[in-house]
């Protein structure tokens, strides 16, 4: 049994509690690296293997976008909720065919899609190759679908793959 | 002057989306909709909440500070597993139906076989 398994994400989780607890003291970093053992052996069943990130800048502007896009849909899903009449809301199911393999970047495109008001990740197939989508208003379900897979899944498998 | 302004827009349009947020809960029709009402407050809501707090530690107060940052970011990271869960939820209890997945295995929430190479986590039995 290794010590370190996954060395990054016990470096992210050491890092994540020095910032948390704010000030660099004997106490603080011994316990950063206790966390820094113990979680990732606990959570060893979860990842069986370690995801490879392809380029880091790529993803750093990843993050902008999504921020970006969150901003914006955020204000038109308000409008929908305060502006529009009940009955002319159509919320539907839209089924997302997807071909990223890896399952970290299987996993971000989810919460991207959940976090973006408006569209919400509600399940996937059982081998992963379909993610179910359910989305506020759809008056046109196959562009949110165009829109999944060429604004966020393009650009996963290009950072992911 | 300029400051107070945009501290105060800032709080403003928090205050706002997280309002917007809950009138969403109560108007919107059921449960699959009303899902997407709170995800406005925990983003742009909670959002525009921390960076007025971390300009303000800039400014007026001891410096910067990375707590606002890592909530946003864990906010980010379980945000969506909770919705994953309650739209499990509604697809079990057979208030919305899905449409067919369109392939061999059906909707993971309905999938009853094991993969080869899934952990053993706890499983809900089929009933």
């Amino acid at each position: 049994m290794k010590l370190f398994p996954h060395p990054v994400l016990s470096l992210l989780l050491g890092l994540t509690w020095l910032l948390l607890v704010g000030h660099l003291k004997l106490g603080s970093l011994v316990l950063a690296l206790i966390l820094a053992i113990l979680i990732p052996q606990i959570t060893h069943a979860y990842w069986p293997a370690a995801p490879r990130v392809k380029s880091l800048p790529r993803l750093l502007a990843y993050v902008a976008l999504v921020v970006w896009d969150v901003i914006l849909a955020n204000v038109a899903v308000a409008k929908i909720v305060l502006f529009m009449p009940r009955d002319r809301i159509q919320s539907r199911f839209i089924a997302v065919p997807i071909t990223l393999k890896s399952p970290e970047a299987i996993a971000l495109l989810a919460g991207t899609i959940t976090m973006t008001p408006g569209t919400v990740t509600a399940d996937m197939n059982g081998d992963a190759s379909v993610l179910l989508i359910h989305s506020l208003h759809a008056p046109d379900p196959d562009a949110i679908r165009d829109e999944i897979l060429t604004r966020y899944e393009a650009r996963l498998k290009r950072i992911f793959e | 002057m300029i400051l107070d302004l945009l501290l105060a827009a800032l709080l403003v349009i928090a205050g706002l989306f997280g309002l917007i947020g809950s009138y969403g809960l109560l108007r919107l029709r059921d449960g699959m909709q009303r899902l997407h009402a709170p995800t406005k407050a925990s983003t742009v809501g909670l959002g525009a909440a921390l960076c007025a707090s971390v300009v303000h530690r800039l400014t007026v107060g001891d410096g910067f500070s990375p707590q606002e940052i890592v909530v946003l970011v864990f906010i980010f990271v379980t945000a969506p597993i909770s919705a994953n869960y309650l739209s499990k939820l509604h697809l079990f209890s057979k208030t919305h139906t899905p449409p067919s997945s369109g392939t061999g295995r059906p909707w993971a929430t309905f999938d009853p076989t094991l993969d080869e190479d899934e952990p053993r986590l706890p499983r809900r039995d089929e009933t």
